[in-house]
């Protein structure tokens, strides 16, 4: 008789349990799908979920319009390779008042094109149950927040009143206008992640390996010009260097990190001797104290 | 320069290797719980540093943090890496529970760090449900505390078999072997008998590391292995895969006419490609034809896989039902006795509806009879009446259509549930199923030529409920009285039931306690239900303060037989009129749990007939009613009309 599953083998088939019992609980379920690689796993996992059908739910990418353009083209390739129903909701208030990054900083940015505009994405489809790729191992905010998290009808979180969530038993239950968030990798840690990806040959956006590419040093960080409106303040140089990303959002709050690793294996090892965590390249994490739990109860992802 | 990384050490054709041999480590879920300060968040702060699990960045935020809230002078306050929540780190307490991952060569690691404060019991039972083992840690100070009790007692219903019973704070006893001795001692007498299979006990300071990853210097008395060394080797394989098969049904895949698969999760045992499965509820049998997973058919799947499974044929199955083994069934029944651990602050009330869900089936449940409460400091079991937030007890359990389960002893994925409010949806309680109940597999409906619809016809009316509800004083009696009359006189056959007439006879051995008012309104219901059933207009006056008692009402009549009147009348004009002299002796405090006064009136939200009384007398109100009750004639003869009767 067969042994005890591998312990990616466990993680696959919780995950795929979660979107199975979001399908048959929720009459309008989304994922979203941020185009990194931790959305990489989740869709491949959907689509087993679901397999021989397609999943039985929309895919929905908020579009800061300060994403990386290999993400954008990334994305589409996949919708059309895979043949999902994919939705992009900007905020189109936020792009009339030209809020940017270089500009209003990052809580700004972050808030109005990503937060608010998750909210109205939200609202405007009047979605029920929300998948997300955030796991636990991410932040310590993270670390505390259910498989199923509850939001209110303003989409806010309440940490201090989580419902209690027992075994696999999950409470699907909420009145008109309130929601789930919903996070299947919430038991995946990086190097999971990463191994996944490895064993099921999961596509992922070019970024992640490493290149030569026009980098410039700000506050202690790596930037990418990807396009012409990142402005150079004096004494700022663009240089080619050979860097990856370890972590992708909008690619001015994204640090790169100098690294010859083109290849999975190399990521992996790469990985294994790290000593800072991924979000350390995430300039929105470091604002201020208990910035990620902040942005989370009102409804950033 | 802080982005910079190192150049990768490990050898890239290694990796492989590396990762081959990650895949073959077993997973040990545990969590840490225990009192108030006995130091469960340092000591998992311990264990990720000892591991080496901490980031340089996360590291500096954590000096960062113990410099402005940490409690531990100039040291590393651990206990702020896993506190996340702001105001954890604000009140230095723990409120929710924390998974944290960790590897060792060995083993890999999810670790619930669990609260220890009892207002936040829920969420240690949320972090103990899937766990294996439980570090119970003790204050080597402080000895065994009630907390330590409760948590060990929730444990061991939740099924957890494996202690660890880290004597903490050893330093602050001197490392005194004594001190130790006295608390294992304790510890094994009062826990004699919770089932577990192994408890470890290892003195311990969480602060310094002794014991935790390297054996101390301090307790050369001591022999046993190290916390890790011990996490890295005890044994807790629960062979699910031994046990019968279990599939309940999750969603049923269907994305065309050819295909139909049933997707879950195998809760125990294996299947494979051709064998006999039955229906738990139907009792129909099929065969497997196919395992479906993506990537290709398998030939067996095992405990724990999420697959797909096709049958041979269309028999009958839907999300909330079980794929069996033919030769060894699980119990199917709708009622059960169960244990249940009560996270509310609203009490448990027996007679109170509840929604019940297991891992993929859905009902109404109430609890018929609340046994006893289990007494967390000696085990004691206490008569109660209702279960407080936090409490635990066994119960008797009626559910509206049977499930199907296995006691939780046998099987921990297909003997539990969790209960559900019906108005806020919160999560209540949390349930093991110990045994079914003989009644409901022996009992069996009798069915009756005579039937209600026949006895109604011959009174030539439709049956109903009027259930009035409203204020002391509000005026309900009255018009039941007047609106009687006019059906009487309109050749219908009717009876009231009013609350205080009914409090003399069938409910005289209630009180006025908030569970005594659920078993009042319980009884009424059921009484005005057998005699809608026998073909009656029931006129039912009742002050029936909590909606959800009225909503069990509701539930248990047939569709559109069920007619909620709210009789509303202000309270200062029901304390005006008071009409017994009961809201001067209320208001006085003569009276106790008085609606209105110091027990609340949920008003209902939608009712079928909402009567405004002030400013109208009793005859414009039976008016209204009796116009309500015409329309809902012609509509009902309309509808049999159409229908080619």
């Amino acid at each position: 008789m067969t042994s005890a599953l591998t312990h990616l083998q466990r993680l696959e088939a919780e995950s795929i349990h979660i979107f199975r019992e979001v399908a048959a609980a929720f009459s309008k379920p989304v994922m979203l799908y941020s185009v990194g690689k931790d959305s990489s796993v989740l869709m491949h996992l959907a689509m087993k979920a679901f397999y021989p059908a397609k999943p039985p739910f929309p895919f929905l990418h908020v579009d800061t319009t300060w994403k990386f353009r290999e993400m954008i083209a990334f994305r589409d390739q996949m919708a059309q390779k895979l043949g999902f129903d994919l939705l992009v909701h900007v905020n189109e208030d936020g792009v009339r008042d030209n809020i940017n990054p270089f500009d209003h900083g990052s809580n700004t940015h972050t808030h109005v094109m990503k937060t608010v505009a998750l909210r109205q994405a939200l609202d405007k489809y009047g979605f029920d149950a929300a998948f997300g790729g955030a796991r636990r191992d991410e932040e310590k905010s993270r670390a505390k927040e259910r498989i199923f998290s509850f939001r209110n009808a303003q989409h806010v979180w309440d940490p201090k009143n989580q419902r209690p969530e027992m075994w696999k038993i999950f409470n699907t239950r909420i009145a008109q206008g309130e929601s789930i968030r919903v996070f299947p990798l919430s038991n995946w840690t990086e190097l999971d992640i990463w191994q996944y990806i490895l064993q099921e040959d999961i596509p992922i956006v070019p970024l992640y390996f490493a290149k030569q590419r026009p980098v410039v040093e700000r506050d202690g960080m790596l930037i990418l010009k990807d396009d012409d409106r990142m402005k150079l303040l004096p004494g700022e140089v663009v240089e080619n260097r050979l860097v990856r990303f370890r972590t992708l959002g909008c690619y001015p709050l994204t640090g790169a990190i100098e690294s010859d690793a083109d290849t999975l294996e190399a990521i992996v090892g790469e990985m294994l001797t790290a000593r800072t965590s991924e979000r350390q390249g995430r300039l929105i994490d470091r604002d201020e104290a208990g910035s990620m739990e902040k942005k989370k109860r009102e409804g950033y992802f | 320069m802080r982005h910079i990384m190192a150049k990768s050490l490990a050898p890239t054709d290694g990796v492989r290797d590396y990762l081959a041999a990650q895949e073959k480590k077993s997973l040990l879920r545990f969590l840490t719980c225990g009192s108030v300060d006995d130091g469960k968040s340092t000591l998992i702060g311990r264990l990720l540093s000892d591991t080496k699990q901490i980031f340089e960045d996360q590291l500096a935020a954590l000096e960062r943090d113990s410099r402005k809230h940490g409690t531990t002078g100039d040291d590393i306050d651990f206990a702020l890496l896993v506190d996340g929540l702001e105001a954890e780190r604000e009140q230095g307490i723990t409120i929710d529970v924390a998974y944290r991952f960790f590897a060792t060569p060995k083993r890999k690691f999810i670790v619930a760090d669990t609260p220890g404060h009892e207002q936040y019991t829920r969420n240690m039972a949320t972090g103990a449900s899937t766990a294996d083992l439980a570090i119970v840690l003790i204050d080597a100070r402080q000895g065994v505390l009630r907390q330590t009790r409760r948590h060990s007692i929730i444990a061991s219903l939740l099924g957890i078999r494996h202690i660890v019973l880290a004597v903490n704070k050893i330093d602050l006893v001197d490392f005194d072997q004594a001190v130790f001795d006295r608390i294992v001692e304790d510890y094994r007498q009062f826990s004699r008998d919770l089932g577990f299979q192994t408890i470890a006990p290892i003195p311990m300071s969480a602060r310094y590391g002794d014991n935790v990853s390297a054996r101390s210097e301090n307790t050369h008395w001591y022999s046993g292995p190290t916390l890790i060394e011990h996490l890295e080797t005890v044994s807790v394989e629960e062979a699910a895969v031994e046990l019968p098969f279990r599939f309940p049904v999750q969603y049923v895949n269907r994305p065309n006419l050819d295909f139909r698969g049933f997707a879950g999760t195998i809760a125990s045992g294996t299947v494979a490609q051709g064998d006999e499965v039955v229906v738990a509820k139907s009792g129909k049998s099929s065969h497997v034809k196919r395992i479906v997973a993506y990537g290709g058919d398998l030939k067996q799947a095992v405990a724990g896989q999420a697959i797909t499974l096709v049958l041979d044929d269309e028999v009958e199955v839907s999300r909330g039902n079980m794929l069996v083994s033919p030769a060894a069934r699980p119990q199917v029944a709708d009622q059960f006795a169960a244990n249940i651990v009560w996270f509310d602050e609203h009490a448990l009330l027996p007679g109170r509806s509840y929604i019940l869900r297991t891992e993929t089936d859905q009902t109404s449940a109430t609890v018929t009879d609340l046994k006893y409460r289990i007494n967390v400091n000696d085990f004691a079991h206490e008569a109660a009446k209702s279960l407080e937030m936090n409490e635990v007890g066994i119960c008797n359990i009626s559910t509206r259509a049977p499930i199907a389960f296995d006691p939780f002893a046998e099987n921990r994925t297909t003997g539990a549930f969790i209960l559900i409010d019906r108005i806020s949806n919160a999560t209540v309680g949390a349930g093991m199923i110990v045994h079914s109940l003989r009644r409901a597999e022996n009992i069996h409906w009798q069915s009756l030529d005579v039937g209600k619809r026949v006895r109604a016809d011959m009174k030539n009316q439709r049956p109903g409920v009027f259930w009035f509800t409203g204020l002391s004083g509000s005026g309900k009696s009255t018009i039941a009285n007047l609106f009687e009359k006019k059906l009487f006189a309109t050749g219908r056959h009717t009876y009231i039931l009013d609350g205080d007439n009914v409090r003399h006879g069938l409910n005289r051995d209630l009180g006025f306690t908030d569970a005594d008012r659920v078993e009042n309104i319980r009884r009424v219901a059921e009484v005005a239900k057998l005699m809608a059933d026998a073909g009656l207009i029931v006129i039912v006056s009742f002050i029936s303060p909590f909606s959800a008692e009225r909503r069990m009402a509701r539930e248990l009549m047939a569709d559109g037989e069920f007619i909620e009147v709210f009789v509303d009348t202000p309270f200062e004009e029901c304390a005006r009129r008071d009409p017994k002299g009961l809201y001067a002796r209320a208001l006085n405090g003569e009276i106790k749990n008085f609606t209105g006064v110091d027990s609340p009136y949920e008003a209902p939200e939608k009712p079928e007939i909402h009567l405004k009384t002030l400013g109208k007398s009793a005859e414009e109100m039976v008016d209204s009613l009796e116009h309500w009750l015409n329309e809902r004639d012609i509509a009902e003869d309309q509808y049999d009309n159409g229908g080619g009767i």
